[in-house]
């Protein structure tokens, strides 16, 4: 992986130093290092002609950004409604029972995020979760629990 | 992915006239044998969750080790969804159109010997009717499919979303060159305002006007006008968008020019949303194919014309997809929506005059070209013309992507195309619009599905998700899920919004546990009714939607909650018990081993219980059990 200073550079570069482009570099500095660190975000703030401030308020308002650093893996499970009527709420409640964190948590050892999203558009596999970028379809706890094992291996 | 005839893909060059595309078509047509087999692979969303990338790598890695003669070796092309998605993934083998379902990468060698060598069907793999168990060849036997209309859907699932060639072929962008061949701007407005096309997007606001309504403006005000697609498809249970964008890009894009042309913008933007990848990849690489063929960017089909568009990827916030939350989301900041004293179409991107159409009606928009206004307006019903493509998911046989003229009655789409309910009894509500939508009964079957029909029903068209629920669907819940989904998303700009929905989920959520009176039920109506008045957007103003139409078309269920504490459909957790039916029990131990409460006992191959007092009913030891012994009371 690149260093944190090379990656920045190189979003820089990609985009004129202009407020609009603020949300499209911080979509590729989380591309390339999985979170926002708070050195990036007050490079990238300068570069966009912006306030440190609306750097963290578009940041927080957006789901999709990641302030802290995530675990090796990550694990999405679709709350769509599809998804929701075959039981993406028992996979969630299962899986931070099991990995004894709360939905938008890393596990202590950095090795899982758990994370829930609202469509993943795959309603035809409720409900669905995807690890890392294998979807699971018509997921149950017994499949979710054998490609964790598979991740944790690789 | 083409590995067919790529004689061309070199060939690059910008088209300056209309002859010239037709040239090219002709070239494409001409290059390409009809009788060579083409294995078509699914590769929309449900497919590839599915596995049907693993299959094409079969297929290529197959063929490769082949020994099949350069005459009749088939090329292999991958296509956005093909609409079947339940029976996932899908591999349609050309010329003879032979339909494979639930296709695994075992089947690859046989497929390969059997229907590509010997020409033979394989039975097993063909699709058969869930009810009579005939099987059928072809897609145009298939009732899911017999029974649609498929004019936005027609290119999905038969072109490469990737190669601008098998687009060309099909006729893309013919409409573009005849609007600027042929048509004024001021003409092609007058044809899409004759079309009676209505937007796609939720509110069904008439697209003409809309364009009509932007002209007016920059007469008054000045440009520049910008074009924009509203691709932040967040429905949950809403897919239809994120199809076309990865399944067809050219057409929406095709629209968008033809757009830009009539309203004289020369920069459009393409808002997607970060949840679809596929998508974004698909309309970036069209849009660069399209350049290098003159058919975006400066100067296009060398008429003087000139016009470019950019994607800005959503970031993950339902509210962008109201329009003027997504013009300051482009702008970079946060995607707060602002009051409507006065309309995008004058002041929206930029302050500018803007034209904000989903993905759906841009898409529409070189049909009407192509085909004319007249042809258009005598698809459907009067006041809502054209097709309409749907999401039919949640509890019926045949999940996937459904199109049909608008007014097709909603048992026509969920009990014939949709083949109902997978246990056969008949379908409890079907939920339309998503979360601003409302649940329509059983007794509303015969609705015709448009969009005043649909307002009329206390619902709303949306986006056209349409989620199917049966007997084990608790309204309470389902109402409950949606408030907390909006509430998650309410950009708490507004009061009504942000306290209305929280202290809404906070009764419903009092109901699920079973607490709560008939006097809250009335709270709950009345509060709905200050929220739908008092909200800033179309967010929190359809909000209480689903919650209304429930307590409009199930309020027995809801005084169930409340006064007998009882979950009729099974679902809210602190009102009902799991239990082991002992005939049915076989002792198997396997839902005793799951059980993270190791609360159920018994000895092996004997029934076991479940101690209810420990039990916290996560349900894991139903949805494990075979033999259907664990119920629910």
């Amino acid at each position: 992986m690149l260093q944190q200073a090379e990656i920045l550079e190189s979003v820089l570069e990609r985009y004129p130093s202009k407020p609009e482009y603020l949300i499209f570099m911080l979509q590729d500095i989380q591309a390339d290092c999985g979170y926002i660190a708070p050195e990036s975000m007050e490079i990238i703030c300068e570069h966009a002609n912006v306030p440190i401030t609306q750097g963290y308020s578009v940041a927080t308002f957006y789901q999709s950004f990641r302030l802290e650093p995530q675990g090796e893996h990550e694990i999405k499970v679709c709350l769509g409604t599809a998804c929701h009527l075959k039981g993406g709420e028992r996979l969630v409640e299962n899986l931070e029972r099991k990995l004894d964190i709360h939905r938008g948590e890393t596990t202590e050892d950095m090795m899982f995020t758990l994370n829930t999203v609202n469509c993943l558009g795959a309603c035809a596999m409720a409900p669905v979760a995807v690890v890392d970028d294998e979807y699971i379809s018509s997921t149950t706890p017994a499949k979710l629990d054998k490609s964790l094992k598979a991740a944790q291996q690789q | 992915m083409m590995t067919g005839n790529t004689a061309l893909q070199s060939e690059t060059h910008r088209l300056t006239s209309w002859e010239d595309l037709h040239a090219l078509q002709q070239q494409i047509i001409e290059a390409h044998d009809p009788n060579q087999s083409r294995i078509v692979v699914c590769h929309g969303t449900g497919c590839m969750a599915n596995g049907s990338a693993k299959i094409t790598r079969a297929f290529q890695e197959a063929l490769e080790a082949s020994n099949i003669e350069a005459k009749v070796m088939p090329g292999i092309k991958t296509t956005g969804c093909q609409g079947l998605c339940a029976h996932g993934p899908l591999v349609q083998i050309n010329p003879q159109g032979l339909f494979y379902s639930r296709v695994k990468p075992s089947d690859v060698e046989e497929i390969i010997q059997k229907t590509i060598v010997e020409k033979k069907p394989i039975e097993r793999l063909l699709y058969k009717d869930p009810d009579t168990g005939e099987a059928h060849h072809t897609e145009a036997d298939i009732p899911f499919y017999k029974l649609q209309h498929r004019l936005i859907l027609k290119n999905i699932g038969k072109i490469d979303p990737t190669d601008i060639h098998d687009k060309i072929t099909a006729g893309g962008y013919q409409a573009l060159a005849k609007a600027l061949f042929t048509m004024t701007p001021e003409e092609v407005v007058a044809e899409i305002e004759k079309s009676g096309l209505r937007g796609r997007g939720g509110a069904g606001f008439p697209a003409g006007r809309k364009w009509r309504g932007a002209l007016a403006a920059v007469k008054k005000k000045g440009g520049p006008v910008y074009v924009v697609v509203n691709g932040d498809e967040g429905d949950p249970g809403a897919f239809m968008d994120g199809s076309i964008m990865d399944g067809d890009p050219h057409a929406v894009l095709e629209g968008l020019i033809i757009g830009a042309y009539a309203l004289g913008a020369e920069k459009g933007y393409l808002y997607v949303r970060a949840e679809y990848p596929l998508a974004i990849k698909h309309l970036d690489l069209a849009m660069q194919q399209a350049r290098e063929y003159g058919l975006l960017g400066e100067n296009i089909l060398n008429t003087g014309f000139s016009f470019d568009a950019q994607i800005n990827r959503g970031a993950g916030a339902f509210v962008c997809g109201e329009s003027t939350a997504l013009f300051t989301s482009i702008e970079g900041k946060p995607g707060n929506p602002r009051p409507k004293y006065v309309r995008s179409v004058e002041e929206g991107l930029w302050g500018k005059p803007t034209v904000l159409n989903n993905v759906e009606t841009w898409a529409n928009v070189p049909l009407i070209i192509e085909k004319g206004a007249d042809w258009y307006s005598s698809i459907g019903v009067p006041h809502s013309t054209g097709t309409k493509v749907f999401c039919l998911v949640g509890k019926v046989k045949n999940v996937g992507l459904v199109e049909v003229p608008m007014g097709t009655s909603l048992s026509t789409i969920v009990e014939k195309i949709g083949g109902g309910v997978p246990s056969g009894k008949p379908f409890k509500a079907v939920q339309t619009g998503g979360p601003s939508g409302g649940c329509l009964p059983y007794e509303s079957r015969d609705l015709p599905v448009d969009f005043d029909s649909l307002t009329k029903a206390g619902s709303m068209m949306g986006s056209g998700a349409m989620i199917v629920m049966d007997e084990h669907d608790c309204v309470v819940d389902v109402a409950r899920y949606f408030l907390r989904f909006l509430e998650e998303e309410s950009c708490g700009k507004c009061l009504p919004c942000r306290l209305g929905l929280t202290r809404m989920r906070e009764i419903l959520d009092n109901f699920s546990h079973g607490i709560g009176s008939e006097k809250d039920i009335e709270d709950l109506q009345s509060l709905s009714k200050a929220v739908q008045d008092g909200a800033l957007c179309a967010l929190g103003t359809s909000a209480p939607n689903p919650c209304l139409t429930t307590l409009k078309f199930f309020k027995d269920e809801y005084v169930a909650h409340v006064r007998d504490q009882k979950c009729p459909a099974g679902v809210c957790k602190d009102l009902i018990t799991y239990y082991i039916d002992p005939d049915a029990c076989t002792g198997c131990r396997t839902c005793a081993k799951q059980c993270p409460q190791e609360c159920i006992t018994g000895e092996k191959k004997k029934p076991h219980v479940i101690d209810a007092d420990n039990c916290i009913r996560c349900g894991i030891c139903m949805e494990t059990c075979k033999f259907g012994a664990v119920l629910v009371q």
